[in-house]
């Protein structure tokens, strides 16, 4: 055995520093898989998944199981969403919705955040109003849209009162449970660095918290989605101009229900879409330069 | 033993960065009171690395938040001399959204340094813990070592700019960065710390509860007394090698024994 002092020359710092960093860095596992793959394991289960529901729709039609006027054909539905694409209508619909939609929800965000922030951060506002907008949460907005329709008259604003009132608590919910879920390490990092209130929460707070404010504008949009096809259904009015609610409950006024399902299938396009063409590519961005791409 | 081994007081540095007189701090109050630190001295020269050392529940951890203004003393003063201390935490706490160069860069912002000095002075410090090559990567996607390494880089970036123009001391509080870490890689980072430390001359208080390192690094070491805390004991522990190093940590070691027995009694 050769003597142990000095049997070889003593390494540059910089290299050994070097050789641990190549060693010991997170090998990422190789993400190279096709993109024909994914859309094959992303996208064939749900389509397979509709087909069979069709296929079972068909068979329960031909069976002649309910009356017509319960359960219409497939290809009836399918008529009567073609007709009122060719004819311009649903283009009409979907757009008196979405825009009012989205207009109020992006009147929820604004009014939301600051809410959630001074939850999150201002112990006496957390005590007074937490617990309401936790209970508002789990009040379904169409309770709403009664008083809604007595302040304001079938107008665009009973709308969009009921749509806040159903959005607003899950954008300020998921906006605290963000801020809760922050590692405490963190703002402190934050006051050593030399943060002031403002700073930090720009800087911090609100970058930290994204994941689950994230989350909270989800439900929110969705939340802002039903409670508008709710009220659209219950107070109808030339004043409102036709969205889908007032389309679809024309289908229950004309006892038609391939008019009713088509619209039900409207209804959830939108729904589907924003989250799919939003929601989720802003999730997965956000996760992943996380390094949580995990579960997406 | 060394000479300047096992001498209960050591002699005053010139000039202060840290002063600490009479430090008191209790959590809670009434009966569940508990006091962390009782009546806590202690003096930090301008470029002096102090190693506080202590078993688990002496303060020592307190004693580096109330330096670092995360926390105030219940009574007793601490003057600081220094720029805002540079802090670092066991974990390295980097910001997971931004990248090493921005998490680097942030303290720079905060302190409302131009765009262009940030650019330089971010390179600068990667250069400095040799990360020259990883500024645009994400902290995930970075060893422990080197995230700790970014953490430092971030801490000095916090530290080192001059406040109203004036050219202030400047100040390094670890708390047990290197803990968390495997043993090659902490072997790597002290070395690498005595470089940094050297290179821009700043004072360290440094916590940590391994005799070794606190001998390894240190110029001074503090012995803590636990719950509550105090100062047992300093010894002077600058530029030992060879069998005085290892005697240096048989004789800090035999102290801290008897100090922790002690607790077993009560």
């Amino acid at each position: 055995m050769p003597p142990l002092e000095s049997s070889t020359a003593e390494p540059d710092a910089a290299a050994v520093e070097a050789g641990l960093d190549a060693l010991d860095t997170p090998v990422r596992p190789a993400d190279k898989k096709s993109g024909w793959r994914r859309f094959v394991r992303s996208v064939l289960p749900p389509v397979a998944f509709l087909v069979l529901v069709i296929v079972i729709w068909q068979a329960l039609w031909a069976a002649a199981f309910w009356p017509e006027y319960q359960l219409p054909a497939p290809i009836a539905v399918w008529r009567e969403l073609w007709s009122q694409f060719t004819n311009g209508d649903a283009f009409g619909f979907v757009w008196t919705s979405v825009h009012r939609a989205v207009l109020g929800f992006l009147i929820a965000i604004v009014i939301a955040t600051p809410l959630g922030l001074l939850v999150a951060k201002v112990k006496l506002v957390r005590a007074g109003i937490g617990p309401f907008l936790s209970g508002l949460q789990s009040l379904p907005s169409v309770a709403w849209v009664p008083a809604a329709v007595l302040w304001f008259g079938v107008e665009p604003a009973a709308m969009y009162v009921v749509l806040l009132l159903g959005s607003v608590p899950s954008i300020a919910n998921g906006l605290v449970a963000g801020i809760d879920q922050i590692p405490p390490i963190l703002p402190r990092v934050g006051k050593v660095l030399g943060a002031g209130r403002l700073a930090a929460a720009r800087h911090i707070l609100l970058p930290a918290a994204l994941p689950g404010y994230l989350a909270g504008l989800k439900q929110g949009w969705a939340f802002s989605w039903r409670s508008l096809m709710a009220a659209e259904i219950i107070a109808s009015s030339p004043l409102l101009g036709k969205g889908l609610g007032a389309y679809l409950d024309d289908g229950r006024f004309l006892n038609d229900m391939s008019t009713v399902i088509a619209a039900i299938f409207l209804i959830l396009l939108v729904g589907v879409g924003i989250e799919l063409l939003v929601f989720r590519p802003l999730e997965r961005a956000v996760l992943r330069a996380r390094g949580l791409s995990g579960a997406l | 033993m060394t000479a300047t081994l096992g001498r209960p007081g050591v002699e005053p540095a010139t000039g202060r960065a840290v002063r600490l007189s009479g430090v008191h701090k209790t959590f809670g109050q009434g009966d569940d009171a508990v006091t962390a630190l009782a009546g806590v001295d202690l003096d930090v020269a301008p470029g002096e690395f102090v190693c506080l050392l202590g078993a688990s529940g002496c303060g020592k951890t307190t004693l580096l938040n109330l330096i670092a203004n995360l926390d105030r003393p219940t009574a007793g003063d601490i003057e600081l001399t220094t720029s805002r201390p540079a802090v670092m935490f066991q974990e390295a706490a980097l910001m997971p959204w931004l990248t090493a160069a921005a998490n680097v860069e942030l303290p720079l912002k905060l302190a409302g340094v131009g765009r262009a000095e940030r650019k330089t002075r971010t390179g600068e410090l990667l250069e400095l813990v040799r990360l020259s090559g990883a500024g645009a990567k994400r902290p995930h996607e970075l060893s422990g070592g080197m995230r700790q390494r970014v953490a430092l880089a971030r801490a000095l970036a916090s530290a080192t700019h001059t406040e109203n123009g004036e050219e202030r001391p400047s100040l390094l509080l670890m708390d047990e960065p290197f803990s968390a870490l495997d043993a090659i890689t902490r072997d790597v980072l002290q070395a690498e710390l005595m470089r940094i430390w050297e290179a821009t001359g700043s004072a360290v208080v440094f916590v940590t509860h391994d005799v070794r390192e606190a001998v390894r690094l240190g110029q001074r070491v503090v012995l803590l007394s636990s719950r509550p805390g105090r100062v047992v004991q300093q010894w002077r522990v600058d530029g030992l090698a060879g069998q005085d190093e290892v005697n240096a940590v048989d004789v800090i070691n035999r102290r801290l024994r008897e100090v922790i027995s002690s607790h077993a009694a009560a």
